[in-house]
């Protein structure tokens, strides 16, 4: 279970996060939902441990373990995943070159034994069919002359091949066309399970008629200023972020 | 002896005495030297007016020679034994072989190829036709005091296959010597032949080879070139090339070793539809400095010159490239490309870059380019929250930089040379 406690963070000095309490119990779906400039990103890159980011304040576990003391290769190995809202580009890195060595890097890490080439193609292909991605992303240079669509179903391949515990989707919606909103969406679902957790960030409920979550969460000014259940995502969409943060206050 | 401190005046002194020990070791050798001495005599004139190249030398203005000048040069030994050790650092590649042990050329560590003509510069000197001894400093040095090589002819029409050279410099003196091979490799009209030069060894010497390539018409020369040698050896060598019409020269320098290391090149592309490929990539740590210097000159119409050159420093090293594109003016239709890159991983490692155009010609296609940068951290973040650690996440994006300069190597034995040179230099840097 993931359990953020009073968790501040600056950024160059300014406070963006100012206070987050926030638990995902094992086996659940959470959204946090809030306006642009909430904190959302910041949120994101601070529990993977960019490195831009000061921690403050408060404290972030991952099953009892302190993620705020650990590298972000580290947080990897115990089971965070981050899918970025802007996936990175790695010009002569062949994708599938890149999955292998994250596979292995975090199978090592667990003391687990590394796959070869032929037993990880295995893996790949498995999981590129299920997710209805072309083998061919395989092939090409991680992200390099990806659409917006292909990058974030490319964040999904990735999530889906180091099956992570617990996966922080940071606005993988933004940008996607309904097709591909049902591919990211089938690939989280595909991972829920008692063993999986995740933090689904968004601007929008859209996502969320397609990952049902169990609990959303609003943050804004830095802050969860209200919690509750899918319906609030409806709430939102319908009365916008200003009447329910300043219900809040 | 480093010199770093040394004045303008000490330096000009350091230089002027080094060349003059070169000066009498001629005159004392120079009756028992290979070869014709009208030539020698010639190339001891220029190098005595010119002496070895000062910053004040426009070729020679971001690689100061001081370090050199501080250093008193031996003669090796004629005989050298005990270099199995350096014979073990060869890549293992299925190939016959000419060795050559301090500028020696070694008939009992070499295997002889059946597919083309070999033999030493000793047995059979010949100065060629394209070395500039009056307008090069070192190639002057090199005529001076050449004493073996590699000879090397491929007949009309003969794929060859491949041939290793390796350079091996022994260090059985314990006290630092010079040495000038002179090679000549010439492919006749519509040969083939793969080149590997590899040049290694250990303790301190200055290796000067100078090489006369000759690549007749419609004929391919693939010349892979890997510098790995000792952390206190100057590698200068300077390499001249004319290729005729339809004839491609494939060339790819990879820079590891050395203190000081230069690799110079001269390309004429001396009749229509020629290709030169001049690729390189210097990898360099510690106070390590490698500079990479070429002349292209398009000589006939529709010849097209391809150099992309990527340089990775760390430490305090410093990579230098001078690149300069001549178009003559009948030189129509010419295509020259030439990029230059660096990747920093220090704040401390220096980049100097100095690409030329020089074309008479107006219906051309030249470009250039250049970049400089550190690795992405961005990249380093995405690599790391996916697992990698950070050592392993530097080292792929380094790798993924050479990526574009070492693919086009299509020979795979070659390729994997290099590759695992890389590796080794990646290890050293972690070390």
């Amino acid at each position: 279970m993931l359990e953020i406690k009073g968790l501040k963070a600056d950024v160059d000095g300014t406070e963006i996060l100012k206070g987050i309490d926030l638990a995902v119990p094992t086996g659940e779906v959470h959204a946090v939902m809030g306006p642009n400039g909430s904190g959302k990103s910041t949120l994101a890159y601070v529990l993977a441990g960019r490195d831009d980011y000061a921690v403050t304040g408060g404290s972030a576990t991952f099953d009892g373990v302190d993620l705020l003391s650990l590298e972000p290769e580290a947080r990897a190995a115990a089971g965070l995943f981050l899918a970025f809202q802007y996936p990175v580009e790695l010009p002569g890195v062949g994708n599938a070159n890149f999955l292998r060595t994250a596979l292995n890097a975090t199978r090592r890490a667990r003391g687990e034994p590394e796959l070869d080439a032929v037993q990880f193609l295995k893996l790949a292909r498995a999981e590129t069919r299920r997710l209805s991605v072309p083998d061919d992303m395989l092939k090409r240079n991680v992200n390099v002359g990806f659409s917006g669509g292909e990058k974030k179903r490319n964040e999904v391949l990735q999530m889906a091949i180091l099956r992570p515990k617990l996966a922080i989707l940071d606005e993988t919606d933004s940008g996607l066309d309904i097709d591909a909103l049902k591919i990211v969406a089938h690939g989280v679902n595909t991972l829920r399970g008692p063993d999986f957790s995740a933090l689904v960030i968004t601007h929008y409920q859209r996502l969320l008629d397609h990952i049902i979550p169990d609990r959303v969460h609003v943050l804004a000014g830095g802050r969860i200023v209200r919690s509750g259940g899918p319906e609030l995502a409806h709430e939102l969409e319908a009365h916008g972020y200003a009447s329910v943060a300043a219900e809040a206050a | 002896m480093s010199g770093r401190g040394m004045s303008a005046a000490a330096q000009r002194e350091a230089r002027a005495s080094l060349a003059q020990s070169f000066l009498a070791r001629f005159e004392g050798l120079k009756a028992r030297l290979p070869g014709d001495a009208r030539a020698r005599e010639a190339a001891a004139l220029a190098f005595g007016e010119r002496g070895l190249p000062g910053p004040r030398d426009e070729a020679w203005k971001y690689t100061n020679l001081r370090a050199l000048a501080g250093m008193a040069f031996h003669e090796p030994f004629t005989v050298v034994a005990g270099c199995n050790g350096l014979l073990d650092r060869l890549p293992a590649i299925a190939a016959p072989r000419l060795v050559f042990v301090d500028g020696r050329l070694r008939q009992d560590l070499s295997r002889l190829p059946g597919t083309m003509r070999v033999s030493g510069f000793a047995q059979t000197p010949d100065f060629g036709t394209l070395v500039h001894p009056e307008r090069e400093p070192l190639a002057a040095l090199n005529t001076m005091l050449a004493q073996d090589g590699a000879m090397i002819s491929v007949a009309e029409g003969v794929d060859a296959g491949t041939l290793v050279l390796a350079s091996l410099a022994a260090d059985v003196h314990g006290r630092p010597v010079a040495f000038h091979p002179r090679h000549r490799v010439r492919l006749a009209r519509g040969a083939r032949l793969t080149l590997i030069e590899i040049s290694l060894g250990e303790g301190v010497y200055l290796h000067n080879p100078v090489s006369e390539v000759l690549v007749g018409q419609g004929a391919v020369l693939t010349h892979v070139r890997l510098q790995d040698e000792a952390p206190g050896a100057f590698h200068l060598a300077t390499l001249y090339a004319d290729i005729a019409a339809r004839g491609t020269y494939d060339g790819f320098a990879l820079n590891i070793g050395a203190r000081i290391a230069r690799t110079e090149i001269h390309a004429r592309l001396g009749g229509e539809n020629a290709v030169a490929h001049l690729n390189g990539a210097q990898l360099l740590g510690g106070t390590q400095h490698a500079d990479f210097t070429s002349v292209v000159s398009h000589d006939a119409p529709s010849c097209t010159s391809r150099q992309t050159i990527k340089n990775v420093l760390s430490g305090k090293s410093r990579g230098v490239f001078q690149g300069r594109i001549e178009v003559a003016r009948g030189a129509q239709k010419t295509d020259g490309y030439q990029m230059n890159q660096a990747l920093l991983l220090s704040a401390d490692a220096e980049i100097d870059s100095k690409p030329e155009l020089e074309i008479y010609a107006d219906d051309v296609k030249c470009s250039h380019g250049a970049t400089v940068g550190a690795l992405d951290a961005d990249q380093i973040f995405y690599l790391r929250s996916r697992g990698v650690p950070e050592p392993e996440a530097r080292a792929l994006l380094v790798r993924a930089f050479l990526a574009e300069a070492l693919d086009p190597i299509a020979d795979e034995t070659a390729r994997t040379c290099l590759d695992e040179a890389v590796e080794r230099w990646w290890e050293r840097q972690a070390a």
